[in-house]
């Protein structure tokens, strides 16, 4: 079969995956199922990127994002306990709002950015191979030179993050016991251990026929 | 031949997708933050579609900030969501209005 052809038919399986999917996650009724969902439709994302070369971003979407921030996103939906009834009041009332604003949106984005002129742009070579690279390496001689400083800051920006999703639910419980390693260091062997001086003395002799009243109680 | 339209229109029908979950979804929080994750990853996909096709690779490092942007967002966004949960027992939008904004 042609290559091209075959793409194409690639590009439109993937890309009505994702708008399935993606369309699932607005309105499926239970929220685990919607965050499965969204996994459905990053990785089919991940798939189109894959089509139009772009082998490390796909690769990152899933490993970061499939692998961590979805997680995340499951765990937080199943911890807490979500009156699904509740929260889905208003869905219908707010439907045809919702429904207006996307379509009008989405005429005004199509014709604005002229899809016919866009369609004349069809897929060239592969920049990276055309330098002689290969994805990764193409994006890492770019990220590692001209974009050092951006990527230095990126790295401050996710240590930020998780410095502060720590620090905001970190809680002191009261009945917790732990150890506190800054009391410990400081700890003075004087105010642990007392030495006491006292007088040497010798212990009695033992009866030699013992009697019930010789044994008193050691206090 | 996949052409440069067929990206653009897939990220505008993402992003779109996106704008009706926030509208329809005004009660829970956590479908609201998977909404704003859908209108990135729209944006990510015009990223990706312009690079590819004018042969520039800053548009895949900008995609590279942006998921990492969205990574940090996305963990502090559930911390405060655990934190809310934790003091209040919803999620829900319409109750959370102590700051009478």
């Amino acid at each position: 079969m042609n290559l091209q052809l075959f793409q194409l038919i690639c590009f439109y399986a993937f890309a009505a995956v994702t708008v399935v999917s993606a369309l699932s996650v607005i309105s499926l009724k239970n929220t685990v199922h919607a965050v499965l969902a969204l996994v459905l439709t990053f990785f089919s994302a991940a798939c189109l990127w894959m089509l139009a070369d772009a082998e490390f971003l796909a690769l990152a979407l899933i490993v970061v994002y499939v692998g961590a921030v979805m997680v995340l996103f499951l765990f937080v939906v199943m911890m807490l306990d979500i009156d699904q009834e509740k929260i889905r009041e208003g869905f219908v009332k707010f439907l045809p709002v919702g429904l207006i604003v996307a379509v009008v949106m989405l005429v005004e984005m199509l014709g604005l950015i002229g899809v016919r002129a866009m369609g004349a742009q069809v897929m060239g070579a592969n920049p990276a191979t055309a330098a002689g690279l290969s994805n990764t390496a193409w994006l890492g001689h770019a990220l590692y030179t001209d974009y050092l400083l951006p990527f230095e800051v990126a790295a401050l920006i996710l240590t930020v993050g998780v410095v502060a999703a720590v620090a905001l639910t970190l809680r002191n419980r009261g009945d917790a016991r732990y150890e506190s390693p800054a009391k410990q260091v400081r700890v003075d062997p004087r105010t642990r251990v007392r030495l006491v001086k006292m007088a040497a003395s010798r212990p009695d002799e033992p009866a030699a026929s013992p009697t019930p009243d010789s044994q008193e109680p050691r206090p | 031949m996949i052409s440069l339209a067929h990206y653009i229109v897939l990220g505008a029908v993402l992003f779109c997708t996106a704008v009706a979950g926030l509208f329809i979804n005004r009660k829970n929080v956590i479908v609201l933050l998977m909404s704003i994750e859908l209108m990135l990853l729209a944006v990510n996909m015009n990223f990706v579609a312009f690079s590819r096709f004018l042969g520039d690779v800053s548009g895949q490092v900008f995609v590279f900030f942006i998921l990492t942007v969205a990574a940090a967002e996305a963990a502090i966004g559930l911390a405060i969501l655990v934190l809310l949960f934790r003091n209040r027992s919803t999620i829900n939008i319409a109750d959370i209005d102590s700051m009478k904004g």
